[in-house]
């Protein structure tokens, strides 16, 4: 037995199974690359071969000219999860002299009581974000477009550092013992909404999604709002539209609340 | 001849420990997520557990069952001692310290990435080294497989490898194989990420790699069942295997199309083909036959040893069976689970009408069924036959033995059956939180009740097969004498090489992977522009 030959084609066993793979694999190749995609009407292909390029995975010219434009501007921001997360001094400075013109809404320490958002401790990928927009036109404001029009990438990047490095400060409707809403904690599954505190802090904070904790309630409301509406538009593949379009009105209004009182 | 004793032992020890904590994590799961527990909890906690028993149940508590199983199979079929003993044991101390390893991160909260690691969620590295170190640790075994077999063969020219040796080397291989996937994935894609030196990941080729192994894997995990069924059920029923030539059969198209399949894991991905799709789907539809052949020579080999016993009749020979054995009754349930779990398979693998049921609970609910069911029964069995062997003791808690399988069986359909209920009604799988009280779910409610209570008739099982081992290390000494398998009712004299050998098979394993995993792989690693910023699980707290 060990002097007969397994690879020769004077063993059966070789000959057989070799040849009833090779006709499985070549009969579901010819199955799948060719005669399956040539059969379905959908695909308007130009022959054998692109029948072939088409059922092997290959990416085509034909499918990427059809993309829809808006006609409105879109964040071009990439976030990722380390960005701007590296402290550095010399940014920090130079965010600090800029930020002077910020103070008279924003606070002399990124606080302030006029509604605008509190920036003190703002993660700096969501401030650098929002300039951004502003400065692209993917997020609108009277006050602050013109204000973001005038700087350069750079000096975005030191102003959301310095504001970063600033300590958070609670405010003066701080109230730790709220209870949180169930939208906060669990979400509405039943709408596709997830658990605010999955991005926003408590549970899991997610690259891009800003701090709550001590925002104007006044403000927080503005803002879901005009996700609601479509006034605002600049969150990336439409995160907070798609959430604030199915919250209702009751629970937009008690989450205003809900992080107005958090540190 | 058993006479590595200890090494046997140690691994079925340490799998039953993982497999108990594991199955407590399960039974915790399917309660949290059921309408029997009131909102509060923290839902990151389920997605460590999932994590935990995923892992353990998938990638340890079955690779030290093999191994185990395997040096037992190398001693008693081959009558000689194990070569290369310390080797083994190094190997059973990296899948140890590889479990703990892993294990810690996850616990931490800093690894709930689920045991299929799905980038671009990354999570700690040692998770990942740790279960590096579990697959390298099985290598070992590998390795050590084959060597035993080459110098048997050596030693012993002419004669047929004994049937167990043979299965039990064509899943060593078939698990060498398939586990270089997932080695690939992790070692090239997620720790240079999660390390830091990267931050971005080619999801979708992680997933390609990813299902080289997720397949072949769930062979590798049914494989000692098979043997089990082969070469343990006949004998401890008091007759003989129907055919060897048909086992060898079975094992080695296993061997041959267990792996190049995976890519029916990714009907819903789009970053393979629809051409490659149908391929694997065709080759997926092969391996239901080693399957068929098994199912059809274990029930002849059951008739056999029926007759033999003075059964009659056409069906009447089903009642003369020795249903007080509990070999038998783990084999006859496992393969009623399998017959279930089967025809869920077929569904799975239809392009169609997984679209319907992908990630779904019916998946979850499925693979239960086949692993946890008719897999770990038998896994419970080969733990009893073996047992006496071990421990130079006797274990006769024979009632109990059946209690435990019943309720493991009994415990499985009432867990599985509504699970897979739920998935048509489109519960999602891999979710911690339900809201019964919405409407749209509420029918659902009952279903999951119910599978909450079979998981914890699981649980009971499970404690009551560790108490069935326990009891054995504390039964009356007795010499159990040989091990022995079951005896084919042709004695093969002169095989054909093929059957004896693993070349050609290899050989045909390895050019089925090119075919149908060469161009998805080269394409993905040509492709510019393909990766994407990592998700790092458990930063920023
Ligand atoms: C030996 C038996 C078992 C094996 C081999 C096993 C294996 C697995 C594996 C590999 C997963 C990972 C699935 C995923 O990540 O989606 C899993 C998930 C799960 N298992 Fe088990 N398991 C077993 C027993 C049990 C038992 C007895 C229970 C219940 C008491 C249980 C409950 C669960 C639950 C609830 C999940 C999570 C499903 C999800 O959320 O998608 N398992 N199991
Ligand atoms: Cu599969």
């Amino acid at each position: 037995m060990s002097d007969q030959p397994l690879f020769s084609l004077r063993n059966p066993w070789f000959g057989a199974s070799v040849g009833i793979t090779a006709a499985i694999a070549v009969l579901s190749a010819v199955a799948g690359l060719i005669w399956l995609p040539l059969a379905q009407p959908n695909l308007k292909l130009a022959g054998v071969w692109d029948a072939i390029c088409s059922a092997a995975g290959v990416p085509r010219a034909a499918v990427q000219e059809t993309g829809i434009k808006p006609d409105f501007k879109t964040s071009n921001v990439v976030m990722t999860s380390e960005m701007l997360t590296k402290v550095n001094q010399v940014s920090i400075g130079r965010g600090a002299t800029l930020a002077q013109r910020c103070a008279i809404c924003h606070g002399p320490q990124g606080v302030s009581d006029a509604h605008s958002p509190n920036l003190a401790g703002q993660f700096a990928a969501v401030t650098y974000k929002e300039l951004n927009d502003f400065k692209t036109g993917a997020r609108v404001s009277v006050v602050m477009s013109p204000f973001a029009a005038a700087m350069s990438d750079q000096d975005m990047k030191d102003v959301a550092a310095y504001y970063a490095y600033l300590p958070r400060v609670p405010s003066n409707n701080l109230d730790t013992g709220r209870p949180a809403p169930v939208i906060v904690v669990t979400g509405a599954p039943m709408r596709n909404i997830a658990p605010c505190g999955s991005c926003h802090g408590d549970v899991d904070n997610k690259a891009g999604s800003p701090w709550l904790g001590g925002q104007s309630a006044v403000y927080i409301k503005a803002q879901l709002e005009a996700f609601a509406s479509g006034a605002r538009r600049n969150d990336i593949s439409q995160q907070m539209r798609n959430i604030a379009r199915q919250m209702t009105a009751d629970e937009i209004d008690q989450v205003a609340h809900y992080y107005e009182a958090q540190p | 001849m058993l006479i590595n004793k200890r090494l046997i032992a140690a691994h079925f020890w340490l799998a039953f420990i993982v497999f108990g904590v594991a199955l407590v994590l399960g039974a915790w799961q399917m309660f949290v997520r059921s309408p029997l527990n009131a909102w509060h909890f923290n839902p990151e906690f389920y997605y460590r557990s999932v994590t935990a028993h995923g892992s353990a149940m998938g990638y340890v508590f079955p690779t030290l069952i093999a191994m185990g199983f395997g040096y037992a199979i190398t001693e008693a079929s081959l009558e000689k001692e194990l070569v290369g003993r310390r080797w083994a044991w190094v190997g059973f101390f990296l899948v140890a310290v590889g479990a703990v390893v892993a294990m810690i991160p996850v616990s931490l909260g800093l690894a709930s990435v689920l045991y299929t690691f799905y980038p671009p969620m990354v999570g700690n590295p040692f998770y990942y080294i740790g279960v590096v170190m579990v697959v390298v640790g099985s290598w070992i075994w590998v390795a050590l497989m084959v060597t035993n077999f080459v110098i048997w063969k050596r030693e012993n020219p002419g004669k047929p490898v004994p049937l167990a040796m043979y299965a039990n080397v064509a899943g060593s291989l078939l698990w060498g194989w398939t586990a270089v996937g997932a080695a690939l994935e992790i070692l090239f894609q997620i720790l240079p990420v999660a390390l830091g030196l990267k931050s971005t990941i080619d999801a979708g080729l992680a997933r390609v790699f990813f299902s080289w192994t997720l397949h072949a894997i769930v062979y590798f995990w049914l494989i000692p069942t098979y043997i089990a069924y082969y070469t343990i059920f006949p004998r401890a029923i008091g007759g003989r295997l129907f055919s060897d030539a048909m086992a060898r059969i079975s094992f080695i198209l296993f061997v041959v199309v267990a792996m190049p399949i995976g890519v029916h894991h990714l009907f819903a991905d789009p970053q393979v083909g629809a051409g490659f799709k149908f391929m694997h789907s065709v080759f997926t539809g092969l391996v239901a036959l080693p399957t068929l052949l098994t199912v059809f020579t274990i029930c002849a080999s059951a008739e056999i040893a029926s007759r033999l016993r003075g059964g009659r009749g056409a069906f009447g020979w089903i009642g003369a069976l020795p249903w007080s054995n509990p070999i038998m009754l783990a084999t006859a349930l496992s393969l009623v689970m399998l017959g279930f779990g089967g025809a869920g398979g077929l569904i799975n693998m239809s392009y169609q009408l997984d679209a319907t049921v992908h990630n779904t609970q019916w998946i979850t609910g499925h693979f239960h069924l086949i692993f946890g069911g008719a897999i770990v029964i038998m896994y419970f069995a080969i733990a009893y036959d073996l047992w006496p062997h071990l421990t130079d003791r006797a274990l006769d808690s024979f009632g109990l033995m059946r209690t435990q399988l019943w309720l493991w069986f009994i415990g499985m359909i009432v867990t599985t059956f509504p699970w897979h209920y739920v998935g048509i009604l489109g519960m999602p799988r891999r979710m911690a939180y339900y809201d019964y009280a919405n409407p749209a779910i509420s029918p659902q409610a009952l279903s999951v009740t119910m599978s909450a209570i079979g998981g914890f008739i699981l649980l009971l099982s499970g404690l009551l097969f560790l108490l069935v081992l326990i009891r054995g290390q504390f039964g009356a000494r007795g010499e159990a004498g040989a091990y022995r398998f079951a005896v084919p009712l042709h004695m093969p004299e002169r095989i054909p090489v093929a059957l004896n050998s693993f070349g050609l098979w290899l050989a045909l394993m390895v050019g089925l992977t090119v075919v149908n995993y060469g161009f998805p792989i080269a394409q993905l690693m040509a492709l510019n522009e393909t990766s994407v910023p990592a998700v790092y699980v458990g930063a920023g707290r």
